[in-house]
């Protein structure tokens, strides 16, 4: 009986190729985009986390203005000093390290080859702040640091771009309009958060970077590695308290400068990812919600159809649990075809996408499944229920039905 | 897959025993509706088929005779009386029962023909066969055998659509004999198909019962057609009124059969 139910579906199947691809189109697609939607989602959500994170941990950072985005600030108003460094570190408790920064974009020539980088004018904290760790050569000499000495750390980007395949460590690297000995070489980082290349970049003594390149003792940035995590709060209120005596702010006027945390950044960033996920993942669903409707659509008008059919077959001496066996099986069949297509479509998708935005693929088995039973549900009940309808009535009604 | 071998009325098991008649209806009723709005289709009926005989049903709308077809058919059953069919009370069984007789002893025409669309004419002969449980080598077979019975060998691997009527028609004779059935039930086989077409059909049917021995048992309201058969039951508001015997092959008697209402 069974044997004899799946030769009978599977024959109908292929008999109305159309309505059938139909039925599982809308599965398909409901199915893909629900999957699609929620594994790109996660995808995302921990993208952004890691790459947060990979900025540097624990990581607060210093800029002139109240404003977070770029914009509003003019260049050079109320921007700090190396002694707004030196002391933040000395006077505030908690702190690992404290790296003051200038950084321009310049063109850089070696050889033939040029290529348009950053340039950070910094100190040695700066690899503590940023979590670097060097993959050739040396960090910078306390002689080089205070007397400005020409030599630069180059990241892996720019390594790769000017110099292939060669160890660049001790070769000269032009900056602008002088010469600069390279003496150390970053480990790599990969992609940063937003998309930026983070090893695109080349570290200086800050004091060079200062005479060489911006003309002035200004400092754009300052960046601070908080060294007790569960402080942070505490530690950025004595930092803004530190900065508006230093500054002679009164009272009721606002800081002109801005303390961001990484830490914060990052669970503000994902959790608003995570939103967009969960939106997205509202808007897949009610894909798979019209899907289904179109399933049932599909299912009740050929079963309608097909009540004379189902006549004939019980006329013939099909018994009706045979009859509705073979309709069942349809169903599962088209359902569950629709259902892994899905899935496979998905994948795809899901492939392609992360391959080309860099992100994690994160295969979410609980999405898969549900959206799976939810559409073979769906398939199996207004497969089925209608064809129960019909095979319940009398043959002859059946056989009647126009 | 086997519930059947109870229910199922083997013809060779029975030897000739004359006593017995194939179908036997006593004192049938059929109500449809309840109450006040009950409206009686057949009346107490009584009727004897003998086994290998070729019955004409006749009668106008609404006069039973659909109705009688569907039980003998096994498609409905009555709301009193008999219905022995090889010594089965087809009354007393269900639903599913009577399904078995169905697959097992009879075979069905259709004035629609009924056949499945999109289906070739093979798959439509074997479709009983495989509600029966048959290997599928011995359905290709029989149905090629019962497709060149109806004279249509080599129309095997054609669907419906791309049969004439007629050959439709074959189609579904085919499908019904394919099981070897006692009975033959033809609900106006010719009612959709011109006469020449019409002429044809009857010819097979007649072939069938003649050389197998098939009980034909077919409701026309055509007297021509009507005429092919051993026997004309004339149904009249729900009654039997006449069984006009008649000479084989329309040597007679449409004319003979009388239409006086039953008095």
């Amino acid at each position: 009986m069974w044997i004899n139910a799946f030769l009978l579906a599977l024959r109908e199947i292929r008999r109305h190729l159309m309505r059938s691809f139909l039925t599982v189109l809308g599965i398909v697609i409901g199915v893909a985009a629900v999957v699609t939607m929620v594994t790109l989602g996660n995808g995302a959500t921990v993208m952004v986390s890691e790459r947060i994170s990979n900025l540097g941990s624990n990581l607060l950072v210093m800029r002139p203005g109240q404003r977070l985005g770029a914009g509003s600030e003019r260049a050079g108003s109320h921007t700090f000093t190396v002694q707004d460094a030196e002391a933040l570190q000395e006077q505030i408790f908690g702190l690992k390290a404290v790296a003051p920064a200038v950084s321009r974009p310049i063109t850089l020539v070696a050889d033939n080859k040029n290529w348009s980088s950053s340039v950070v004018g910094t100190t040695n904290d700066y690899l503590i702040t940023g979590n670097w760790t060097l993959a050739d050569g040396r960090a910078f000499s306390t002689d080089e640091l205070q007397s400005g000495r020409s030599v630069c750390v180059i990241g892996e980007t720019v390594r790769r771009e000017l110099f292939g395949a060669i160890n660049p460590v001790g070769d000269r690297l032009r900056v602008r309009n002088f010469d600069c000995q390279i003496i150390g070489l970053l480990a790599t980082k990969g992609q940063g958060g937003l998309g930026l290349d983070q090893d695109d970049r080349v570290l200086m003594p800050l004091l060079t970077a200062q005479r060489r390149l911006t003309g002035s003792n200004n400092v754009d940035t300052i960046l601070m590695s908080v060294s007790d995590v569960d402080n942070t709060r505490q530690i950025i209120d004595d930092i803004e308290g530190l900065m508006r005596e230093r500054r002679n702010l009164a009272q009721n006027v606002d800081n002109n400068f801005s303390v961001m945390d990484t830490r914060q950044i990052a669970e503000t960033l994902s959790g608003t990812v995570r939103t967009l996920t969960g939106l997205l993942g509202a808007v897949a669903a009610v894909s798979l919600l019209v899907g289904g409707i179109g399933i049932m659509n599909i299912m009740l008008v050929s079963v309608t159809e097909r009540t004379r059919e189902i006549g004939v077959r019980m006329a013939i001496g099909a018994l009706e649990r045979e009859v509705l066996l073979q309709f069942l099986i349809e169903a599962v069949v088209l359902s569950a075809l629709g259902g892994v297509a899905g899935i496979i479509l998905a994948f795809a998708a899901c492939y392609g996408v992360t391959a080309l935005m860099g992100m994690p693929f994160l295969f979410d088995p609980m999405v898969n499944l549900l959206a799976f039973l939810f559409s073979a549900a769906i398939g199996v009940i207004f497969g089925f229920a209608p064809a129960r309808r019909a095979a319940r009535l009398d043959p002859i009604d059946a056989l009647r039905h126009e | 897959m086997s519930p059947s071998p109870n229910t199922q009325p083997v013809a060779p098991k029975q030897p000739k025993q004359p006593a017995q008649p194939l179908i036997e209806l006593r004192g049938v009723t059929k109500t449809y509706g309840e109450g006040a709005m009950a409206f009686d289709a057949l009346k107490g009926i009584d009727l004897t088929i003998e086994a290998g005989e070729f019955v004409a049903i006749m009668g106008p709308s609404g006069s039973g005779k659909s109705t009688a077809m569907n039980l003998l058919g096994c498609l409905d059953s009555p709301t009193k009386g008999q219905y022995v069919l090889q010594g089965v009370h087809v009354e007393q069984l269900t639903r599913q029962q009577r399904a078995l007789l169905r697959r097992h002893a009879l075979g069905f025409v259709f004035q629609g023909f009924n056949l499945l669309s999109r289906t070739t004419a093979q798959e439509n002969v074997e479709l009983p066969l495989l509600y029966r449980g048959e290997p599928a080598a011995v359905r290709r077979e029989k149905a090629k055998q019962a497709l060149a019975s109806v004279g249509l060998a080599g129309w095997e691997t054609h669907t419906s659509a791309e049969l004439s009527g007629g050959q439709q028609q074959r189609v579904a004779i085919a499908r019904g004999i394919v099981t070897h059935p006692l009975v033959l039930l033809a609900d106006e086989p010719t009612g959709n198909l011109d006469s020449s077409r019409s002429q044809e059909i009857m010819g097979l049917l007649t072939t069938l019962n003649q050389t197998r021995q098939i009980t034909v048992i077919m409701v026309t309201h055509e007297p021509d057609m009507a005429a092919y058969a051993d026997r004309v039951i004339t149904f009249v508001d729900g009654q039997v009124i006449q069984a006009a015997e008649q000479s084989t092959l329309g040597s007679g008697g449409v004319g003979s059969v009388r239409r006086t209402p039953c008095g």
